[in-house]
């Protein structure tokens, strides 16, 4: 009997710390499959970043930095830089990404660093107890934004794929989902394409994958999964917003 | 190949930094303009690729630092270099480094503050370096260089005391020494004795066990045990690597004590008080961390005063009366550092006749 659906090498067997309904998980098996496809399980460097994403080294079997909160991009380039010949990829949510470290990411992308940015974006703090994010959206009510998020005094949500899509070093930047399966074999497809293009030393490659946080949203797996549907997609809108390939 | 010369060089004590550096096989360098370090960057953004090594400007000090954190991780030898303000910004990386147990040299080349504070010498950094700097609690590799000899020599000990003990060793010079040309001679690297960086992050190949480089511990006693364990290195690192200069405290009956820059005005103030006829020696710890509490421990059994000084409020003051016997003094001279505050040897002179009064 041949066996069709596997464990990817990629990853360990073991339990995760993920809440039921939570698509970090889901990430997790895409990435892996990613390296298990092109065959890079063994060259690969994790950059680990603060919040839910901080487990990857128990998750990954692969060899992993874990960083300060919002400096995995920089750490990834001093990887890099160091070890030219490797695979290096940073797994971020999007206060780490988006808030403390706008820095790192901004100028990591723009120098074209050869790394792949895996981007979870769940539109608030998972680990910290459900915080206003820089994604959460337009009167999204958090623990830090109980009357709802207020664009007048917080600023508007980032759209980190379109933001990023902008800067020349940037060869690759797409908007995936988890919420389907027509969505997670999309995603796949995309993360695959990232990891690619680190391989033909493209440039700079960019993934912000929607997620649902059951836990902090106070919902239901399936009303969260809905929520990416109904709201999360059409104000972070899915699809490949630079692709030099195309260009 | 080897960047050393046999012969004498005359040439600024920032460059010399980085020249050994490079020497020590420094392949990987991160840093961030600012005064008065900038010679520093700008060597290695000319010789580096030369070397075939990685020279990166980075957006911030806080980038710098953490690409030293990632280059480190990955087994190379790599530097950043900054001053009091880039330093300051740098203390997150510099705590997560130690608590990862990773090696990586960063130079400061102190200035005055506190803020922007100016350009001028100053050594109020002190505290800041010997005491861990960031959050924590930990302790890190702190050599402070006299002269752009040692701005070589002691860069390059750096890059050895932090492989050998896996944790990040700062160079604490000052605007003085990085900043004056001196002749000096490039030593070729030690052949130290490394151990090998089995834990290294470079991608596990086939059939290795996986390597992870990380500060959290979350398990019951994980936290506490790597503590302890940190501990017992910091005391084997007092052991095996104090380091310090005598000069005549055979016979003195009072020790002037100080580092870095200011250490090269008290030992001119010292031969003039030799001159004078008193009994004066100088003690110029060369290792802050560790601090050789053992030297001033034994010069003390016999000498039993001794005068600080610094260009600050006063520092390693603490250190030195925590070292010596109970029974010994300890007095203090020291200027805020800011332009215009270098003391003259004739001015450490006076502060010498006052306090051997006390003795003669």
């Amino acid at each position: 009997m041949k066996q069709v659906f596997n464990r990817p090498e990629s990853l360990k067997d073991v339990a995760t710390h993920f809440c039921p309904g939570c698509h970090h998980g889901t990430v997790h098996r895409l990435v892996a499959d990613a390296l298990d496809d092109l065959g890079l399980r063994s060259q690969t460097i994790g950059v680990a970043s603060v919040g839910c994403s901080v487990f990857l080294y128990e998750y990954f079997d692969v060899d992993v930095i874990e960083s300060p909160h919002g400096r995995a991009p920089a750490v990834a380039t001093g990887a890099k830089r160091a070890r030219p010949d490797r695979i290096v990829f940073t797994y971020q949510g999007d206060g780490d990404l988006a808030a403390i470290g706008m820095s790192e990411i901004i100028h990591a992308a723009n120098r074209g660093e050869d790394i792949t940015v895996i981007f979870v974006n769940n539109t608030t703090y998972g680990m910290t107890g459900g915080q206003m994010a820089p994604t959460t959206m337009p009167g999204q009510k958090t623990s830090t934004s109980p009357n709802g998020r207020d664009i007048r005094k917080d600023g508007a949500p980032f759209k980190m794929a379109e933001l990023l899509s902008n800067l020349d070093g940037v060869a690759f930047s797409a908007r995936v989902a988890l919420n389907s399966p027509k969505n997670v074999l999309n995603a796949r497809k995309m993360i695959n394409t990232a990891f690619r293009y680190q391989v033909e030393k493209k440039g700079f490659s960019f993934i912000e994958a929607l997620s649902s946080c059951p836990t902090n949203w106070g919902m239901t797996p399936l009303a969260a999964n809905q929520r990416v549907t109904d709201e999360m997609i059409p104000y972070f809108p899915l699809g490949v917003y630079k692709n030099t390939a195309n260009l | 190949m080897s960047t050393a010369a046999a012969e004498k060089i005359f040439i600024k004590g920032n460059e010399a930094v980085a020249m050994a550096a490079i020497e020590a096989d420094c392949r990987c360098y991160f840093g961030y303009p600012i005064t008065p370090q900038s010679e520093i960057p700008e060597y290695f953004a000319r010789e580096l690729p030369k070397m075939g090594g990685e020279f990166l400007q980075a957006e911030s000090e806080i980038g710098a630092i953490n690409m030293l954190l990632g280059a480190s991780a990955a087994g190379v030898r790599a530097m950043t270099s900054s001053s009091g303000p880039g330093i300051s910004l740098k203390q997150e990386g510099i705590s997560y480094m130690a608590g990862s147990e990773l090696p990586g040299v960063i130079v400061d080349v102190m200035r005055s503050g506190p803020g922007l504070g100016g350009i001028d010498a100053s050594q109020a950094d002190y505290f800041q370096a010997t005491r861990g700097g960031g959050h924590g609690g930990y302790r890190i590799v702190v050599l402070a260089p006299a002269s752009v000899q040692e701005m070589y020599d002691l860069t390059m000990l750096a890059f050895d005391l932090s492989d050998i003990y896996r944790m990040p060793a700062m160079v604490l010079a000052d605007s003085v020494v990085g900043q004056m040309k001196e002749s000096i001679i490039a030593n070729p690297r030690p052949q130290t004795l490394l151990p090998e960086k089995k834990w290294v992050v470079r991608g596990r190949g086939e059939g290795e066990a996986q390597n992870v480089v990380k500060s959290l511990h979350l398990g019951d006693g994980e936290m506490e045990a790597f503590h302890w364990q940190m501990q017992a290195r910091y005391q084997e690192l007092a052991d095996k690597e104090s380091r310090w200069e005598e000069v005549q405290t055979d016979d003195a009956e009072l020790i002037v004590t100080a580092f870095g820059s200011t250490s090269r005005i008290a030992k001119t103030a010292v031969a003039l008080a030799r001159e004078a006829g008193m009994k004066v020696g100088l003690m110029r710890p060369i290792t802050l961390f560790p601090f050789p509490q053992k030297a001033y421990a034994a010069l003390s059994e016999r000498c039993k005063l001794f005068l600080d000084i610094e260009l600050s409020t006063g520092q390693m003051v603490d250190d030195v009366r925590l070292s010596v016997a109970r029974d010994a003094d300890v007095a203090f001279y020291g200027r805020p550092p800011g332009a215009g505050s270098l003391p003259t040897p004739e001015e450490l002179f006076e502060q010498i006749k006052k306090n051997y009064r006390a003795v003669a």
